[in-house]
């Protein structure tokens, strides 16, 4: 088997055939890991437990009782995600050297289906961010910047540069997940996504990114950001893997009182042929300023595709969509001051030497444990929640974020099936001109085609769609009515089979694993 | 000099009688080793999620229709914020903008008198019943610049009753707490012991003239028992009468109950103007209630708490409990006030009455002049009494045939109490405190004494 193959229709059979045994793959996703240590994706690698699961794995296999098509799998979760034993940061400061004493529900679910945990990847501190460049264990590189897709576009300006200075960021803030997935290192990764982090870096790192139904899958473990808007974000290299993943994790948590109490039926994605069926909605509103030109032709193209396959494709309009952003600041802000007041040094995490008294212990602990970013939406939501400001600020936003949602609910309910939008307004920048401008500003102008999914609670997928003229990523995004992953699965898939999004060429993983290049697509979209 | 018209409302906090917290499977125990009652969540560990306890919302239910509040079928869970030691996650989950119960009342009765011969009646509005939860206790270490910090305490779950300042004085409050408190036993929502921290009273006092608005009022805290909040309330009322008569003013400030002083003091640890920031809880949908007209068929009936179920099955309340006795045994209400006030007192009553043909009316008596005054005198609570309801019974069974006279029992009682183990029978052969019925035998006692006492006789006869 090879690295890129998909769980269920290869991978599964392979282990389950002995073609390749856990330990195997274990072994050779983490060599792959050790190889591709420049790209900063993770933040702790468990080598030891991970090859003990890998062992115990393969001992089922061989007793013929796998768990699942999970058994023996490796994927890796985002450092958000809390995990016993294990060190859990979410790439503060604040949380270095935190060990968790509990598995977060998600992750309790992979680690009962037989999936081995290599290990916790990087991210923008605490969430906070659409770059995964702020946290304290530095940047995390796109793999596509080391891609001979990217190298052979690039033109060096001068002698003197090379590819050090001119790598691209992952998009965040699970840029770390996005990473592991894209160079291979992991079939499947756990990724959050509040405002679009999971969505975000999958569009820049060429994979799969859903955001499920908020209430599908339980959030109990995860180190919230916004609880209001939250969901565990699901990575991977195709959208059947992504079905599968969903199927493993979805359903109600008696620990986590916003999962829905239906049952939950995992499915099997079928083969789409006819999309006459199907109506595709175009919202005007995500022709965003700032969206660039390739990524509208290709949007304008993908469209096109579904219309010529004899689906309905309609112009749709989300008026509110332009309030989104200063409605997401206001909320996003508000429920961060509140989540963030538990971290004052006592009971866990990071407490300053200052002594003097337990207020300044707190201020001191605060200001060194958190970063700026973290530091600045605090304050911000403070600002909000404040008796005198808060009828005009937080209940202000929850009114507008109700008329966001209704937005969607009244396209919906005319008959449009999916939403098909761009994921991100450009492909990923470099790492010098991204940091080029702060966080907040990069925020507010990345998560504009992806937040209104978020304050709608409603389930969205990118997917890798073709190369930009710089040979990096681009994706679309898929928008779904609630709770109806497996139609939007289904229409994703269809659309994946369609434009063949092409397969990083990447030196380190050709070293590591020739099988690889044997599945290579040759034909591309774009 | 014009009269003052004080003015008293009251602030109560009962501790939910339950097996765990209000939002986590942690253990609720008084007295347990520091931090050993600590889940997760109670610690505040990043990732966790409250869970609704449903016993919690049960006992918030059955003391709002005990206190004849309208049941708020839906309700919201928000979070205040403040950083305390004892607060780990920086907000306590409380209900601000809409509580669980509100718009009740509590009747509860007074003395009009020392001689608790006159009752009267007053009932006091309560504005509204929420859950929240409790936050961990600290215990500042000054030698050692420290503060320890418990955690068992934290999250256990609270019923806030907010009491409408209907109440003047010290006595009202404090016999609208206690009657409160009976209520809460009765229902078995709160043990309600105050010195076990299960139910916290603070009082907000304000004076002004009649006619005039509102003065400013004060918020007294730190009140241990039914008998300091009385002392506390009276002596800031009256602080606050001299103060203003003397040209100052009153501040809106917190003010401690100092008990060994019993006076009050500004509380050192003022928060000032705090801005609580609240915000709703995310993690908490709103908290859905039905009613044997609303709750769906298909619903299964363990999700769901039903109020109608809930209403059926209150137990008798202490005033019906009360007039019960009154209607039953003919005894005074005021006599069914003190019964009820002592913990087991009425059952113990009751348990006499079956075992004596002497009426309630006689027995009563003997219950609440002898028995209790004793049970008071050596500081015992009704279970311990060395004299139980059977030796009573056999005591005032002599009494009732006639065997011995009145005053010979309350010897045998006096006897009963060293609590030796003797029968009362027992007791009055060896004293010799039978009663002679034989007409003869009392002839000859009557003359034997006339006999010995010749002078005194012919004094007699001759006036």
């Amino acid at each position: 088997a090879a690295l890129n193959d998909g769980l269920r229709s290869q991978v599964s059979a392979a282990l389950k055939e002995g073609r390749v045994s856990p330990t195997e793959l274990c072994q050779r996703c983490l060599a792959l890991i050790k190889s591709t240590k420049f790209l900063n994706a993770y933040i702790t690698v468990v080598e030891e437990t991970a090859l003990k699961q890998a062992e115990e794995s393969e001992e089922r296999y061989k007793r013929g009782q796998p768990l699942g098509i999970l058994d023996g799998v490796p994927i890796t979760v985002k450092d958000n995600f809390n995990t016993a034993g294990i060190e859990t940061t979410c790439a503060s400061n604040m949380l270095k050297g935190y060990i968790s004493p509990y598995n977060a529900t998600v992750v309790q679910k992979l680690l009962d289906q037989g999936a081995v945990l290599l290990g916790k990847t990087n991210l923008d501190e605490f969430a906070m961010g659409s770059g995964s460049t702020d946290g304290v264990f530095g940047p995390v590189r796109n793999p596509w910047s080391y891609s001979k897709q990217y190298k052979e576009k690039s033109v060096p300006k001068s002698h003197s540069e090379d590819e050090e200075s001119n790598w691209v960021i992952t998009g965040g803030s699970s840029g770390g997940s996005a990473a592991a997935v894209s160079s291979f290192t992991c079939f499947a990764a756990l990724g959050s996504d509040t405002g679009g982090s999971t969505r975000n870096p999958a569009a820049h790192c060429g994979v799969v990114g859903l955001k499920p139904t908020y209430g599908l899958i339980s959030r109990h473990g995860l180190i919230p950001l916004v609880n209001s808007m939250d969901v565990p974000g699901i990575l991977t290299r195709c959208v059947d893997d992504a079905a599968v993943l969903l199927g493993s994790l979805a359903g109600h948590d008696p620990k986590d009182s916003t999962t829905i109490q239906d049952d939950f039926k995992p499915f099997e994605l079928p083969n789409l042929t006819d999309v006459s069926k199907l109506s595709i909605g175009i919202p005007k509103e995500y022709h965003a300023p700032g969206l660039s030109s390739e990524i509208l032709a290709l949007w304008s193209k993908a469209a096109d595709l579904f219309k010529n396959a004899g689906a309905k494709v309609v112009e749709v309009s989300l008026p509110h969509t332009r309030y989104s952003i200063v409605c997401y600041h206001v909320l996003c802000t508000a429920e961060v001051a509140s989540n963030m007041a538990r971290f004052d040094g006592l009971e866990y995490g990071h407490r300053s030497d200052m002594k003097d008294s337990t207020e300044s212990m707190y201020a001191a602990t605060r200001r060194e444990g958190f970063n700026d970013v973290v530091r600045g939406r605090i304050l911000s939501g403070n600002y909000f929640l404040l008796k005198q400001n808060y009828e005009k600020y937080f209940v202000k936003a929850q009114k507008v974020r109700r008329l966001i949602a209704n937005d969607f609910v009244k396209v919906f309910r005319s008959g449009v099936d999916i939403l098909l939008t761009p994921t991100t307004l450009s492909d990923a920048a470099p790492y010098t001109e991204f940091i080029q401008e702060d966080n907040r500003t990069r925020s507010a102008q990345d998560d504009i085609l992806t937040q209104a999914a978020n304050m709608a609670g409603l389930p969205a997928i990118n997917v890798p769609t073709a190369l930009s003229e710089r040979g990096l990523p681009v994706g679309l995004q898929f928008i779904g009515r609630s709770f109806q992953e497996k139609q939007l699965l289904t229409v994703a898939k269809w659309f994946e089979k369609q434009v063949q999004f092409p397969m990083i060429q990447l030196e380190e993983v050709k070293r590591h694993d020739s099988d690889v290049f044997q599945h290579q697509k040759s034909a591309s979209f774009s | 000099l014009a009269p003052w018209v004080p003015v008293v409302g009251l602030e109560i906090h009962a501790q939910i009688s339950s097996n765990s917290k209000l939002f986590s499977g942690s253990q609720v125990q008084f007295a347990a080793p520091p931090n050993s009652l600590v889940s997760f969540f109670d610690a505040s560990l990043p990732g966790t999620l409250p869970v609704l306890n449903r016993r919690c919302v049960e006992a918030a239910v059955m003391t709002g229709l005990a206190l004849n509040c309208s049941i708020n079928k839906k309700s919201l869970f928000d979070r205040k914020h403040y950083f305390y030691a004892d607060l780990p996650a920086g907000y306590q989950i409380t209900q601000q903008r809409v509580p669980i119960a509100v718009n009740g009342s509590l009747s509860y009765s007074l003395c009009i008198d020392s001689k608790m011969s006159q009752m009267v009646t007053k009932t006091v509005r309560i504005k509204q019943i929420q859950l929240e939860q409790d936050s961990g206790k600290s215990l500042h270490d000054d030698t050692r610049s420290q503060t320890l910090v418990d955690l068992n305490r934290a999250g256990v779950g609270l019923m806030e009753v907010v009491m409408e300042p209907d109440m003047c004085c010290g006595e009202e409050a404090a016999a609208a707490v206690r009657e409160l408190q009976l209520i809460l036993q009765t229902l078995g929502s709160s043990q309600a012991v105050m010195a076990e921290g299960q139910l916290r009273v603070d009082a907000n006092v304000s004076v002004h003239h009649p006619g005039e608005p509102y003065g400013v009022r004060t918020e007294v805290k730190n009140i241990n028992s039914i008998r300091f909040l009385a002392k506390a309330i009276d002596y800031e009322i009256q602080r606050q009468i001299e103060e203003l008569e003397n040209g100052g003013t009153i501040l809106n400030e917190t003010r401690a109950f100092d008990s060994k002083l019993g006076c009050t003091v500004p509380m050192r640890d003022k928060e000032g103007k705090q801005d609580y920031r609240f915000m709703p809880e995310p993690n908490l949908p709103p908290l859905i209630l039905y009613d044997a007209k609303s709750l769906p068929a298909n619903m299964n009936h363990q999700q769901v708490i039903n109020i109608d179920w809930i209403h059926e099955r209150l137990p008798d309340l202490p005033s019906v409990k009360r007039k019960k006795l009154v209607e039953q045994y003919g005894i005074l209400p005021e006599h069914s006030f003190t019964l009820l006030n002592e913990d087991g007192l009425a059952e113990f009553f009751e348990n006499v009455l079956k075992r004596t043909q002497m009426k309630p009316k006689r027995v009563i008596g003997w219950i609440l002049n002898d028995l209790l005054s004793y049970l008071k005198q050596h500081s015992l609570p009704v279970k311990d009494s060395p004299v139980s309801s059977f030796l009573l019974a056999d005591l005032l069974n002599l009494l009732e045939k006639k065997e011995i006279s009145s005053t010979a029992a309350k010897q045998v009682l006096a006897e009963l109490w060293k609590g030796e183990g003797k029968t009362p029978l027992e007791i009055v052969k060896e004293q010799k405190l039978e009663l002679l019925q034989d007409q003869k035998e009392l002839e000859q006692i009557c003359q034997a004494v006339i006999d010995g006492q010749e002078n005194e006789v012919i004094m007699m006869v001759l006036g």
